[in-house]
């Protein structure tokens, strides 16, 4: 993950609001965004799409071994997301009390992804929680 | 006249009881839990802060309250454990909640009044006609220094208000408010501080009980209306025996207040506190019951409100999740060790 303040300030509404995209000619929907549309190639409507956060668990692993940034995290459950609408995400999942395993329902929540040390920013980013 | 559109929180599913605190300093669990009349207290997740629980407080409001968030005009976030010093928690939220760019936000600070103080703000706002809607929020991860009486209190959740001017989409009326405010230490945080202080017993009679009562007694006044005219009561509750003792001491009995007293199944959520217990109030409410809610933040202050339920409010129910199931579905119990781990108090 970037630690600027620019590279950051553009993805907000990714990390915040999983705002993807959707080819208006074809319908394909995208996340993360896309500027040229898989099928369409030049003839591209693309638009906006904020997908409602819900889906299910596609695939899933534990990290016991994590990147530095995350030492403090771990273990962590990183998981596949399908979402309701089609595609896939890739997001950390939060501790409910559900049971984490393949089809198990999970809705977007909004967390602290990275917190840079000492005088940092703090990412926020969505996750998913079992439901 | 101002009301209330739509409302939200959040408590995390984290739990530890007084009996593991306890545990660690050699105390009587018994007591203690006597003593506070608290059973256990929300903890904050590693990832969770004051702006997240914030988010997730206002994107169930805005659900409940069915508006477009992009016609909420101005922002407040009252909390003492804000993540940045200089950088609003209002921001934050106002993004997350895709509320566009044309509002004004500001994060607020008053102990653990902050968010009954931003109602107060945006009823005028909102009467004024400067805004259609405003969203006010209490929501902290609040801090007790390991071994000190609040360490068995300080806990984390929040809870949004959605306010506008419109009766026909009002859950409830603010029928008036009232505050009454003085510079009294009874408990501070000084700026880069881990922990607040407090001055003992003083926090009681001087501080919270002088306030609390006060503005009540002057809300009742100011409106005529007697403490039997209302069916709920929610007094700012630092543990669960203060707000008892307030209600008593004004006339109210242990029935008008047992909804709205959260404190002995999830902590002291400081700004979240009085709103998170009016939420579970309006959950339960019917149209036409009146109910009278007393902040209090340290310093100190209280903030009263007499409020009516409006016939919207059973179809606006179905349409997020009632308090209590917030709070009871997924609680994960967890050790002193790991209370530490997740309070920062621990690191590899």
């Amino acid at each position: 993950m970037e630690r600027s303040s620019a590279s950051m300030w553009r993805k907000l509404n990714s990390r915040y609001n999983l705002v993807g995209t959707e080819c208006e000619n074809c319908k394909s929907l995208y996340f993360p965004s896309r500027i040229v549309c898989k099928n369409c190639g030049r003839q591209t409507k693309m638009r906006n799409k904020t997908f409602a956060g819900t889906g299910e668990i596609y695939s899933f692993t534990k990290i016991h071994v994590p990147a530095e940034a995350f030492r403090e995290d771990a273990p962590y459950t990183v998981a596949v997301i399908k979402l309701d609408e089609g595609p896939m995400v890739e997001g950390h999942i939060v501790e409910s009390g559900k049971e984490v395993k393949i089809g198990t329902r999970v809705r977007q929540v909004f967390r602290k992804m990275l917190v840079e040390e000492d005088e940092g920013l703090i990412h926020y980013h969505f996750k998913f929680e079992p439901v | 006249m101002a009301g209330i559109i739509g409302y939200g929180v959040h408590v995390p599913h984290y739990r530890i009881k007084v009996e593991e605190i306890a545990r660690i300093w050699n105390e009587d669990p018994e007591s203690i839990k006597k003593g506070l009349h608290i059973k256990e207290k929300s903890v904050p997740s590693h990832d969770e802060d004051a702006a997240t629980i914030a988010v997730e407080a206002a994107r169930r409001a805005v659900k409940h309250a069915g508006v477009k968030a992009t016609d909420i005009g101005a922002i407040y976030v009252g909390s003492e454990s804000h993540p940045y010093a200089v950088k609003p928690t209002a921001t934050i939220v106002s993004q997350a909640i895709s509320a566009g760019h044309n509002l004004t936000a500001a994060d607020l600070e008053f102990a653990c009044k902050a968010g009954t103080a931003g109602m107060q703000m945006l009823m005028g706002m909102s009467d004024s006609g400067m805004i259609k809607y405003g969203m006010t929020i209490g929501s902290d991860t609040s801090q007790g220094r390991p071994g000190d009486a609040l360490e068995y209190t300080a806990s984390a959740g929040g809870a949004a208000f959605i306010i506008g001017k419109e009766k026909s989409e009002s859950v409830a009326t603010i029928l008036d408010t009232v505050s009454f405010t003085s510079d009294t230490p009874d408990f501070w945080r000084r700026e880069g501080a881990d922990f607040p202080s407090h001055g003992g017993r003083f926090t009681g009679e001087p501080a919270y009980f002088r306030h609390v009562t006060t503005a009540t007694k002057m809300l009742l006044e100011k409106t005529g209306f007697k403490p039997s005219d209302f069916k709920y009561a929610v007094f700012h509750q630092p543990n669960g025996k203060f707000p008892i003792a307030a209600a008593k001491l004004l006339g109210f009995s242990q029935e008008q207040i047992d909804d709205g007293l959260l404190t002995p199944i999830i902590g002291n959520t400081y700004s979240g506190a009085s709103l998170l217990g009016l939420a579970a109030v309006l959950d339960k409410a019917s149209p036409g019951d009146k109910v009278l809610v007393t902040s209090f933040g340290s310093g100190a202050g209280s903030d009263s409100f007499a409020i009516e339920v409006n016939d919207i409010i059973n179809e606006k129910r179905t349409r997020s999740e009632k308090v209590l199931d917030i709070i009871n579905n997924g609680k994960l119990y967890i050790d002193y060790a790991m209370y530490l781990k997740n309070r920062k108090g621990i690191r590899k």
